[in-house]
């Protein structure tokens, strides 16, 4: 059984006679020990999604699924006092913005022993080893002085290397990385996207990546979900998602990537931005984009199916195209 | 920390001499002169006028007449009042406490109250409390002390009789000044003697309830406000989602994350209260006939007691600037961006 199961999740936006829905109709699974990437384009819903798994929507969101479970308990209708003591705990997050996600006013020190006070309810000397360790897990130099550093102190890297402590102090066993290397320079991107992937083996944990770096989850990610204006477009298994994209979307999100387009004078775009509130089609969501649309496309919605890698969300997917 | 402090310090300086200078400019621009108003106009001999204002060293040219005054202030001499030819500073010290104390209950009525309806206001932003909270915030800001004092006083003490119109205490009390806070001189006066002065430290507190809430009114205005929208702020913070994920209770998520932030630069604006109320006092004082240091400075403004004026405005300003000082230093202690700043 999966650890992480969320099927049909909806979430909506506004007062019920105008809503918008941020993201519609989810289908997601995480086994244990597995790396999932989530991608897709800014306002696609992929911080939503966490966003409502973990309670952070702060009842601004309604929240609506089919099932919504981890590690065999039921998220939706858990009580906001069970969740926070799984919150945290079992599922860990990571943010963008390491600088603004640690609060300046207390110690990098505080923040870490904090989490194991509140859910491991350690004391003491056996809290302070502990908080200690976890800076040595996450390569801090100097780990015991920065214990005491405050986060203006720290730089963006160092930041998220503490961010990651905070996460993995209980042992969870789903961390959640909402695009924990957009903030950071490039060298640094690539620094704390090894240690993550690294204390992800050790420890067997699994980790949900939310970027919109392809090349990050095309080298780590074993299975990935692209998310276009709310609904999973595409998910399938790595590579081959990325060696043969049937969604005319993930295909466009492919060639867009400079590596791919070679000896070509301009980048290949997708015309047209996402859907919002407002302007969604009555079709397909990608219809007014889509280079490959049809008649039926604008009419009706096609439903997420499954292949033999994975599933789409297309009417005319393309197999074939590929293989002639 | 220290250099922090040393460069505060440094900047008090320049505040000290421009308010000299402001209140001696001030206080001989307004029509009449201490003799005139003594004496009044027509029965005036305009020799005796000279003779009188030269023995006040009021006939030198203004710019001998600063530098005596400021050269008297570095030698401590805060002069004598013009009327009683007591020294400025033994007056002060004497007025004071009322003042003190009625500035300190109005400040805790308006931190507690102010901090707990913004507080409040922006965890149920948009519910009727908040609304409620804002517009009668905006109502008390608005109002002046002088409206606001003279309607209270007609309804609760006149209309409904509540709490007495106007002093410290009921004259029936026989209560000794030994600290000056009346609170803590009728509550020694009762341990004392217990058949004369029974329930005076009850009369003391119904006394100071209805100046407390009108001289308190527009810091609990400002304070209420500024907290709800500083909460507002931080609580679409990083790091207040950060601490929500840690599985944090909400509770800790307010107090420990969001409050300790938000408490920033509302420190900042209860500082600047102590201007407001040493400004209130003088209204609330006249209103209420408290005798303290606001309406000791009205009377001496009535009879141009240059002195009294001067040094009392002086030691005033002087108290709200060391306390604008010490909130200062307390900021650098909540937030350490300043703390560790080189």
């Amino acid at each position: 059984m999966s650890l992480l199961q969320i099927k049909n999740l909806s979430v909506e936006f506004g007062n019920a006679a105008n809503p918008f829905r941020a993201v519609e109709g989810l289908d997601l699974s995480v086994n244990q020990g597995e790396i999932v990437g989530i991608v897709g384009e800014s306002g696609s819903g992929k911080s939503v999604t966490m966003m409502a798994m973990m309670g952070l929507l702060e009842g601004q969101g309604r929240i609506v699924a089919d099932q919504l479970e981890f590690d065999g308990k039921n998220l939706l209708t858990i009580s906001a006092k069970e969740r926070r003591k799984i919150v945290g705990k079992d599922i860990a997050m990571i943010f963008q913005d390491p600088m603004t996600s640690l609060n300046p006013s207390y110690t990098v020190g505080y923040q870490i022993m904090e989490v194991l006070k509140v859910h491991q309810g350690l004391r003491g000397a056996e809290l302070k080893a502990r908080a200690l360790e976890l800076m040595e897990l996450v390569e801090i130099p100097a780990p015991k002085s920065r214990l005491e550093a405050y986060p203006h102190q720290l730089s963006g890297g160092m930041s998220q290397r503490v961010m990651i402590a905070v996460a993995l102090a209980c042992n969870p066993k789903l961390l959640i990385a909402d695009e924990p290397t957009t903030a950071l320079d490039v060298t640094i991107q690539a620094q704390i996207m090894d240690l993550l992937v690294n204390l992800q083996k050790e420890r067997n944990m699994a980790l949900l990546m939310i970027t919109h770096d392809l090349a990050v989850i095309a080298e780590v990610a074993h299975r990935v979900a692209v998310m276009y204006a709310g609904q999973v477009a595409e998910e399938g298994v790595v590579p081959q998602l990325f060696r043969q994209p049937v969604h005319p979307y993930t295909q466009a999100l492919l060639s867009s990537i400079p590596e791919h387009s070679k000896g070509a004078h301009r980048l290949s775009t997708l015309p047209g931005i996402v859907p919002g509130q407002y302007d969604r089609p009555k079709g397909c969501l990608l219809s007014p984009r889509c280079p490959h649309v049809q008649p039926r496309c604008r009419d009706e919605r096609p439903a997420i199916t499954p292949h033999q890698h994975g599933a789409v969300r297309c009417f005319y997917p393309l197999f074939d195209k590929e293989a002639s | 920390m220290f250099s922090f402090i040393l460069r505060r310090l440094g900047v008090l300086i320049p505040t000290f001499f421009g308010i000299t200078l402001i209140t001696f400019a001030l206080i001989r621009m307004i029509p009449g002169d201490p003799i005139e108003v003594m004496v009044g106009e027509r029965t005036l001999d305009p020799v005796m006028h000279a003779a009188a204002m030269k023995r006040l060293g009021l006939d030198q040219p203004l710019y001998v007449q600063y530098f005596d005054y400021v050269s008297k202030l570095f030698h401590g001499d805060l002069g004598a009042s013009l009327k009683t030819q007591e020294s400025v500073w033994n007056e002060f010290t004497t007025l004071f406490p009322a003042t003190l104390e009625l500035a300190l209950c109005a400040l805790v009525f308006a931190t507690v109250f102010g901090l707990l309806a913004g507080v409040v206001a922006a965890i149920k932003r948009g519910s009727m409390f908040d609304h409620g909270v804002m517009g009668l915030s905006l109502t008390g800001f608005s109002m002046p002390i002088f409206v606001w004092g003279l309607l209270a006083v007609m309804f609760f003490s006149v209309f409904l009789g509540w709490t007495p119109v106007s002093g410290r205490i009921d004259l029936m009390f026989d209560v000794q000044p030994q600290t000056g806070f009346m609170l803590i001189d009728a509550w020694r006066a009762e341990l004392l003697d217990p058949d004369i002065n029974a329930g005076a430290f009850k009369d003391a507190v119904m006394h100071l309830i209805l100046p407390t809430i009108v001289l308190g009114t527009i810091p609990l205005a400002t304070i209420a406000r500024m907290t709800r929208s500083s909460m507002l702020e931080v609580l679409r913070e990083d790091y207040v989602r950060t601490a929500r994920a840690k599985g944090l209770s909400p509770a800790r998520v307010i107090f420990i994350h969001t409050l300790r932030n938000a408490l920033i630069p509302v420190l900042t604006v209860i500082g600047l209260q102590v201007g407001t109320l040493m400004g209130g006092a003088v209204l609330t004082e006249t209103i209420f006939s408290w005798p303290g240091i606001g309406k000791w400075l009205i009377e001496a403004i009535g009879r141009r007691d240059y002195p009294v004026v001067q040094n009392g405005i002086l030691i005033v300003a002087t108290l709200v600037i060391l306390t604008n000082f010490v909130v200062d230093i307390l900021y650098g202690i909540a937030n350490p961006r300043i703390r560790h700043a080189k």
